[in-house]
């Protein structure tokens, strides 16, 4: 039953995955890249994980979107002082022949492929990464973080607490940076910028 | 043949994950670039949430007695039993899916996978904003965000 919703979504994830590389107009890629992860965030809620799958739908599929089609609205091809932008302004050039890529990335993915021969298999009890950190600690989490049941948010903010805290500075270095990147010595043009701005700062 | 087949999320992550990594080698286009390292990110995302999955299992969100509605003295209870139930999850994730498994304790996916991956999706939507702030930078200086074109005048100058 699982497999007639699971087989859809790998077989749209991959198509869109592809539809993304071949796209010439960056309007449609990035849209497409949207439903991409939103795509991905359904497969993770299948594989167990809401709260990486919520993230990824909010971020991923949002946050990203959002930057990106605010960074495509301010760097489109043509430089022009007056008269609308076409859809032409934001297509890509034709690019070189694919063959050379297409060659390397071909042998990276047989390596990978060939390194997973030796990998457990999907859903496997048995495999390390279920069994070395002794299981136990799913049911310590409880009494450790006063009854909360949901596990990832007791190892999130209260075994891995500094690690969030470090993300959360992350996120902050990353902000003051584009706030330095985009910041100009003259103030022409500042209705474009703060737009881009407003957008990092979500 | 068939003991490959249960490695077919590995090969559907591996082709997504190619298909960024040909974005960002075959693709001139700055932003283009960035779209294909942010499909490479997601499916580093599926490789690691894919190996955490427990077949039979569910979102590790602990269900049974000493759950949401009975706090309390009941949470005192669960303090002296953790290490016991901690067995019984053993039990539970070595297979013997029916022996010594009560209410309480059900199959949980691994959270391990889960919480590192919250983690790289925040960095990685930094490091995806800063990126998109140095291309708008460079459009601004070079008129252009196509990559031959900026090192040509680059050459040039």
């Amino acid at each position: 039953m699982m497999d007639f919703i699971v087989i859809p979504i790998l077989a749209l994830l991959a198509a869109t995955a592809v539809t993304v590389a071949r796209i010439r107009n960056l309007w449609a890629a990035v849209m497409f890249t949207g439903i991409y992860s939103f795509l991905s965030a359904s497969w993770m809620l299948i594989l167990d994980a809401p709260d990486v799958a919520f993230t990824e739908a909010a971020v991923g599929a949002g946050i990203t979107t959002i930057l990106m089609l605010a960074t495509l609205s301010l760097t489109p091809r043509r430089h022009r002082k007056s008269g609308r932008l076409s859809s032409e302004d934001f297509e890509e050039r034709p690019s070189k022949s694919p063959l050379f890529p297409l060659l390397i990335v071909t042998i990276t993915g047989c390596a990978l492929v060939y390194g997973t021969f030796d990998m457990p298999h999907f859903g496997d009890p048995n495999a390390p990464i279920q069994v070395y950190p002794e299981p136990s600690f799913v049911e310590k989490s409880q009494p450790d973080m006063h009854g909360l049941p949901n596990v990832v948010t007791a190892v999130l903010a209260s075994y891995r607490g500094y690690d969030t805290l470090g993300e959360t500075a992350v996120i902050f270095t990353a902000g003051i940076a584009v706030l330095l990147i985009l910041r100009k010595n003259t103030d022409d043009k500042d209705g474009s910028e703060s737009q881009a701005v407003t957008g990092e700062n979500v | 043949m068939t003991e490959f087949l249960g490695l077919y999320n590995y090969w559907i992550v591996i082709f997504l994950m190619m298909t960024g990594f040909y974005i960002v080698i075959a693709r001139e286009n700055l932003i283009k670039t960035i779209i294909g390292l942010n499909i490479f990110q997601t499916s580093v995302f599926l490789l690691y949430i894919t190996m955490g999955k427990v077949t039979g299992g569910t979102a590790p969100i602990l269900k049974g007695s000493h759950g949401g509605e009975s706090h309390g003295g009941e949470t005192h209870g669960a303090e002296n039993h953790g290490a016991e139930h901690g067995q019984e999850l053993i039990a539970a994730a070595e297979g013997h899916l029916d022996s010594g498994v009560d209410a309480v304790v059900g199959v949980y996916s691994n959270p391990i996978p889960s919480v590192l991956m919250l983690t790289a999706i925040v960095v990685g939507i930094a490091t995806t904003a800063l990126a998109l702030a140095l291309v708008v930078r460079i459009r601004e200086e070079y008129g252009t965000i196509e990559e031959d074109e900026i090192l040509e005048m680059d050459r040039n100058s």
